[in-house]
C-alpha cells in the first residue's frame, strides 16, 4: 500500500506535510524521504498533518523520532496535527507526546 | 555427469520413439516424468533441445536441412532461458546458505532468553514468547536477588527480524552489566536508556517495562519506558484494570527519568505484562480490542499461569489464521492464594 504525501510551502517559512494512509514498515521509507529533508533546513517550521492517517506502527513512529532528533539539531521545529484517537494513544503511551509538539485540533490553515 | 547425460540421451530417444509410434497418453506421461528427471539432473533447456535434435536425426536420417537448422536456431533462443535457470540455481544455493546463517543466529538468540523462570513459593509465573518470523524483537528477562525479589523485564524493539534481534543483544548485555545489587525499576531504566541512546540509529527505539516483586511484603514496583500497558487482575472484585507506567521510550534523550509506581498484590491477584504484538493482533475485522484480550484471560483464569498464557496465545493465533504479524510475548505473575 502507498502513502499519499503532499507538501505545501507557506509564506512564513513553514512547510505543511499532508499524509494519508497507513504508516508501517513498508511505507515508512516514503515518509522519511519526504519529512527528513524538511527538518534539515535551518529555521523551517515543519507541520505534519496526520488527518488522513488511521494507523501508525512502531517503524512509523521511529520516523517521527528521527525527525524530532533532526529538527532539534538543525534548529527547525516539528509539529504534528490532526491525530486520530488510535494514533494519539500511540504517541501518549510511548511518552512522545511530552517531548513533541502535538496538537489534536486541526489547525486553521492560512 | 557425462555418463548420466548419455544415459538421459538414450532414455529420451527411447521414450520419444515410443511416443511417435503409439501417440498415446502413456507417452505423454513419460515426457512429464522425464522433465522431472531433467530438473533433478540440472540439465539446462538448451541441452534438452539438443537431446531432441540428436534423437530426431537418428530417427529421420533424411531430415530436411531447414528443419535441422531450425533446431540450431531454437537452441540459440533457449540459451537465455538456460542462463536464467542457472542464475536461479545459484540464487537458491545462496538462499539456503543465508537461511542456515539465520537459523544459527536464531538459535543464538534463544540463549539470550532465560532458560528457566526463577521460582518463589508465593508466585505462579507463566511466560510465552513467539517470534513472527525466525528472529524476535521481543525480549524478556527474569532475575531473583538474595531477598527472593523477582525482577521481570519485558521489552519490545522497534521493527522485527534481524535488525531488531541485533538491537536486542545490546539490551541483553546492558542488563547483564548492571550492578549486582537490586536496582529500583526507575534507576534501572535510566541506566539502560543511557546505553541505548548512545548506541542506536536515530529512528530506532525500545519500549520496556520493568517490575520487581517483593514476596516479603507482596508489593510490585514498576516503571515503564513507553511500553504497551499491561493489566492488573483484582481477584476480590474479579476485574481487570490497566497497568500502565508512563515514561518516554528508551533511546530518545540521554537524561530521561522514569517514575516508579507500585501496587499492593493481594492473594489471587495477578499482573499481566505483554508486547504490542498481543494487542495489535489484527483479524479480518480489524484490531482486537483490549477488552477482548481480558475476556480471553478471564476465561482461563482458573488455570495455572503457564496454561493461561499458552491458551491465550493459541486463541489469538487462531484469530489471526495461525499467521502472527508481530512478535508475541505474554507474561503472567500471580500471587498464590
Amino acid at each position: 500500500m502507498n502513502l499519499d504525501i503532499r507538501t505545501e510551502e507557506e509564506k512564513d517559512n513553514s512547510n505543511i506535510l499532508y499524509v494519508g494512509g497507513e504508516i508501517d514498515a513498508y511505507t515508512a521509507p516514503q515518509l522519511r524521504e519526504a519529512l527528513l529533508p524538511l527538518t534539515e533546513k535551518d529555521g523551517t517550521n515543519v507541520v505534519v498533518d496526520l488527518s488522513g492517517v488511521d494507523y501508525i506502527d512502531s517503524t512509523g513512529l521511529g520516523i517521527f523520532i528521527g525527525a524530532l532528533k533532526s529538527s532539534n539539531s538543525n534548529n527547525t521545529t516539528l509539529k504534528l496535527i490532526g491525530l486520530n484517537s488510535r494514533v494519539k494513544r500511540l504517541f501518549s503511551i510511548t511518552g512522545l507526546d511530552e517531548v513533541m509538539d502535538i496538537d489534536e485540533e486541526r489547525e486553521e490553515a492560512k | 555427469m557425462a555418463d548420466s547425460f548419455s544415459l538421459m540421451q538414450e532414455q529420451y530417444a527411447k521414450i520419444l520413439q515410443t511416443y511417435l509410434q503409439e501417440k498415446n497418453e502413456i507417452g505423454l506421461y513419460h515426457a512429464q516424468q522425464f522433465s522431472k528427471k531433467v530438473l533433478e539432473n540440472q540439465i539446462s533447456p538448451e541441452e534438452v533441445v539438443s537431446l531432441h535434435l540428436d534423437a530426431i536425426e537418428k530417427f529421420f536420417p533424411d531430415l530436411p536441412q531447414g528443419a535441422r537448422d531450425s533446431f540450431e536456431f531454437l537452441l540459440e533462443v533457449m540459451m537465455g532461458y538456460g542462463m536464467a535457470y542457472r542464475e536461479h540455481q545459484s540464487l537458491r544455493d545462496k538462499q539456503k546458505e543465508l537461511e542456515t546463517e539465520i537459523n544459527v543466529a536464531a538459535n543464538m538468540q534463544q540463549t539470550f532468553l532465560p532458560k528457566e523462570i526463577p521460582s518463589v513459593d508465593s508466585l505462579d509465573v507463566g511466560v510465552i514468547s513467539v517470534p513472527a518470523s525466525k528472529m524476535s524483537g521481543d525480549y524478556y528477562h527474569f532475575v531473583k536477588d538474595e531477598n527472593n525479589c523477582i525482577g521481570v523485564a519485558i521489552a519490545d524493539i522497534i521493527g522485527k527480524g534481524v535488525p531488531a534481534a541485533l538491537c536486542m543483544s545490546m539490551i541483553k548485555y546492558a542488563m547483564d552489566s548492571l550492578p549486582e545489587q537490586r536496582l529500583q525499576p526507575g534507576a534501572l531504566l535510566e541506566n539502560l536508556n543511557r546505553v541505548v541512546e548512545q548506541n542506536v540509529a536515530s529512528n530506532m527505539f525500545i519500549t520496556m517495562m520493568y517490575g520487581s516483586y517483593d514476596p516479603r511484603v507482596h508489593h510490585f514496583y514498576y516503571s515503564g519506558a513507553g511500553h504497551e500497558p499491561g493489566f492488573y487482575y483484582n481477584y476480590k472484585t474479579d476485574s481487570f484494570e490497566e497497568l500502565y507506567a508512563k515514561g518516554l521510550v528508551l533511546g530518545i534523550t540521554r537524561d530521561t527519568t522514569f517514575r516508579e509506581y507500585h501496587k499492593k498484590v493481594e492473594p489471587g491477584d495477578f499482573i499481566v505484562l505483554l508486547s504490542d504484538g498481543v494487542t495489535e493482533c489484527r483479524t479480518d475485522e480489524g484490531f482486537i480490542e483490549r477488552e477482548e484480550l481480558t475476556r480471553f484471560i478471564h476465561q482461563y483464569k482458573h488455570l495455572p499461569a503457564q496454561e493461561i498464557v499458552n491458551n491465550v496465545f493459541y486463541q489469538l493465533e487462531k484469530l489471526q489464521g495461525f499467521q502472527l504479524r508481530d512478535d508475541f510475548s505474554l507474561i503472567i505473575l500471580r500471587r498464590k492464594v
